[in-house]
């Protein structure tokens, strides 16, 4: 295929996410977004994770379930935690793992997104792991690679961090064992979250009873109820009766942008301590993805506590991103006719 | 030359037509409407049964992307686009590289024009050098070039007070001064409409308080300097009650909205598609009705916002590729469509294409009358094409309309009673 047939095939029309993310039978072939797609899938992702989450603790690390295959990690934007786990999972997987920061090389260079990608391409790889900072850039790439190419997108912008989210599933259900009659709180900046809106479409396919938001107005997008959750501006009256609470992270520009006043009155109104914990179920679950602000977010009573399952969401996240690789590297198109 | 155009059905709200009958032209100007006038000959007859024949439509601020970026579109491929859509006099925005702010770039564009000579072509002056929204513009001599009118967009970048001693500078000369109403500061880096679908993509939403906010401070500025201001691109239903309020109480305030913006609304940007990437935002469907009822009530005139991109400009991640439509060739079927919904009549979608921006503009065409310059296009409205490579004349590719079949299609297009288009 002419590069020219490709760019001209491709610009007019987008396909709907769940037609990008599932191949003709269905299954898993890019992992975008938790929305729109099935319950089934979701809880293979899951399942697919359990039988990785062994292989952690084994003296051998590695399943050769990858071998020979090639994974770029392709991070547009900086991240130590979620680019180390996507790592160590293919490296698990046996796959040979390449890094690249583009946020400090070709983009600075001037090269469009597109131009990286056909050059990654040209080197035969397998897997795209994308972090970048605009909303959508995932989908844009999914759209464009090579048929035999898979997208995994570690975080777009504010719009989607579905291994987030699903490694936030998995550990919600090693605990919980089922999703139904759950009441979860998810609270902070959702405005600017692509973790909560990963999360709350992902809760809302496994049926969970009720999805709450908790945030002042400035960290609220519009039509939020739009999204399938309960807004609540007090942090007290939304989380009474909750089997678990999502703590958000809270970036330091969102004081300089006048959306928030100070970290002080931040927490005085929506940092979580153990007194106003004792409003939710006495087994709540506190879950956060890190990294942490103590003392912004949650005191350090709350990060380290009994209801803490912070790390276990981080050890998790390997076991999850292992099934995402797996799972989409098994399901790709061939590019042979 | 003489021309005979038979049995069409002529719509010229100007003069109260809306009837079959038949059109002289001779020397390039209306000869008569009806009857055969003495001595009339014809050079050429057009048998335009089941046609409609229309005065040639005006759009008020096109991007013609010449000079500065060619590689997007040219005075000459934009023109040609134009005549083939019916459009016979386009008012060129003054976003050109350099920007349209001298004599000079004017007589190069207006140069370029007459080489191509397709459309007419008429530059709209920069309102600030640069469209900076610091220094004033030499308004009198841009006038003097042929410079239409001032205009601001699609720059929104003018402090309040800058904008208001603008205005008042361009009324000394009774000229138009367009803005484009959008308030930078609340639009901050904001991408598509605030609402459901900013929500769900996670892309920085667009208030409506963005549009309403400068449409009431430029009504209140246009009362004070008794200056004549168009505003341009008009997307929220609130801003079309304000802008019908401020009519009625005898404001020179007009408006348009672009035909897209008609038709299309937030939902259509689904999954990040960068073709629906337009400034302003789609916005919500109640919107939508109002702009539709806007145009029927004659609030609102209707531009193509027509903004031609190269394929670069849209193949990136939608928050990084360029915001526009390439839309002057499905402008006309976007109307039709409002008339076969039974939401606009031809009069109504006549006076929104032609008559309005004409009257706007101060310009002699726009009208059939007798005498008047022969600007006419005549169209099917029940053709239907499929817009692609074989249909399309703008060097722009860059519509969401790609592919789609649209019903209303030009057949002949006059300027100064030159045919300069067939199909």
């Amino acid at each position: 295929m002419s590069s020219s047939q490709h760019v001209a095939s491709t610009s007019f029309k987008a396909p709907d996410s769940s037609r990008l993310q599932l191949n003709e039978q269905g299954k898993l072939r890019h992992f975008l977004t938790t929305e729109s797609l099935s319950k089934e899938i979701l809880t293979e992702i899951m399942d697919v994770a359990e039988s990785f989450s062994s292989v952690g603790d084994q003296a051998v690390k590695k399943v050769p379930v990858l071998r020979g295959k090639t994974i770029v990690n392709l991070f547009f934007e900086n991240s130590t935690r979620t680019r180390t786990t996507f790592e160590l999972a293919a490296k698990r997987l046996s796959a040979d793992v390449i890094n690249i920061n583009v946020a400090t090389s070709a983009a600075s260079k001037g090269e469009s997104v597109l131009d990286t990608i056909r050059n990654l391409e040209a080197m035969q790889v397998d897997m795209f792991v994308v972090r970048h900072g605009d909303s959508g850039a995932s989908h844009f790439i999914a759209q464009h690679v090579a048929p035999h190419i898979s997208v995994i997108n570690a975080g777009d912008g504010r719009h989607a961090h579905p291994t987030q989210a699903m490694l936030d599933m998995f550990t919600i259900r090693r605990v919980k064992k089922e999703f139904s009659g759950l009441k979860v709180a998810i609270v902070g900046d959702i405005l600017n979250s692509r973790v909560a809106r990963s999360q709350i479409h992902a809760l809302n396919t496994l049926g969970v009873e009720e999805v709450r938001v908790i945030a002042p107005k400035t960290l609220l997008p519009l039509d939020t109820n739009s999204l399938g959750v309960h807004v609540y501006d007090n942090l007290l009256e939304g989380i009474a009766d909750v089997d678990v609470v999502i703590m958000l992270r809270l970036q330091k520009e969102r004081m300089s942008s006048a959306l928030l006043p100070s970290e002080h009155e931040y927490f005085e109104c929506f940092g979580l301590t153990q007194k106003k914990l004792k409003q939710a179920k006495p087994d709540v679950m506190v879950m956060h993805p890190g990294p942490i602000n103590r003392g912004v977010e949650m005191d350090a009573d709350v990060a380290d506590g009994t209801h803490s399952v912070i790390l276990q969401q981080v050890t998790n996240g390997i076991a999850v991103r292992m099934a995402v690789m797996t799972m989409a590297m098994n399901h790709q198109v061939s590019d042979q006719p | 030359m003489n021309i005979h155009i038979k049995q069409g059905y002529v719509v010229d709200p100007a003069n109260d037509i809306a009837s079959v009958t038949d059109v002289f032209i001779a020397d390039g100007h209306i000869a008569s409407i009806g009857s055969l006038p003495d001595g009339f000959r014809a050079d050429k007859t057009i048998d335009a049964t089941n046609k409609i024949v229309s005065p040639g439509f005006i759009d008020v601020n096109t991007s013609l992307r010449e000079p500065g970026l060619e590689h997007k579109a040219t005075i000459a491929s934009e023109s040609k686009a134009a005549v083939s859509a019916g459009f016979t006099t386009l008012c060129c925005s003054p976003n050109t590289i350099p920007v349209l702010d001298s004599t000079a770039v004017a007589q190069l564009i207006i140069d370029k024009a007459a080489n191509a000579n397709f459309a007419k072509i008429l530059p709209l002056g920069a309102l600030t050098v640069g469209l900076k929204g610091e220094a004033l513009s030499e308004m009198y001599a841009l006038k003097g070039t042929g410079c239409i009118a001032v205009s601001q967009a699609p720059s929104t970048n003018i402090s309040p007070r800058t904008l208001r001693l603008a205005m008042q500078y361009a009324s000394s000369f009774d000229l138009l001064v367009i803005l484009k109403p959008e308030d930078a500061g609340i639009k901050g880096d904001g991408l598509v409409h605030e609402g459901v679908m900013s929500s769900r993509l996670g892309l920085t939403g667009i208030p409506v308080s963005a549009e309403t906010v400068a449409i009431a401070q430029a009504i209140a500025l246009a009362e004070e300097t008794e200056c004549r201001v168009h505003l341009t691109g008009i997307s929220t239903s609130k801003g079309v009650a304000m802008l019908a309020r401020a009519q009625y109480e005898g404001v020179s305030v007009s408006a348009d909205t672009y035909a897209y913006q008609l038709q299309l609304t937030e939902l259509d940007v689904g999954t990040f598609d960068a073709n629906y990437h337009v400034s302003p935002p789609l916005r919500t469907a109640e919107s939508r009705d109002a702009l539709r009822a806007g145009v029927a009530s004659g609030v609102l005139q209707v531009s193509s916002g027509h903004n031609p991109h190269d394929l670069d400009s849209k193949l990136a991640p939608f928050t990084s590729t360029e915001s526009g439509v390439s839309s002057l060739e499905t402008t006309l079927s976007s109307m039709i469509n409002l008339v076969n919904s039974e939401l606009l009549d031809w009069h109504q979608m006549v006076v929104a294409l032609a008559a309005g921006p004409a009257k706007t503009l101060g310009l002699e065409e726009g009208h059939l009358s007798v005498g008047a310059v022969a600007d006419v296009t005549i169209f099917d409205p029940d053709a239907t094409w499929i817009v692609n490579n074989e249909q399309w004349h703008s060097s722009g590719l860059n519509t969401p309309f790609w592919g789609e079949t649209m019903t209303g299609q030009v057949t002949h297009t006059f300027v100064n009673g030159r045919l300069v288009f067939e199909r």
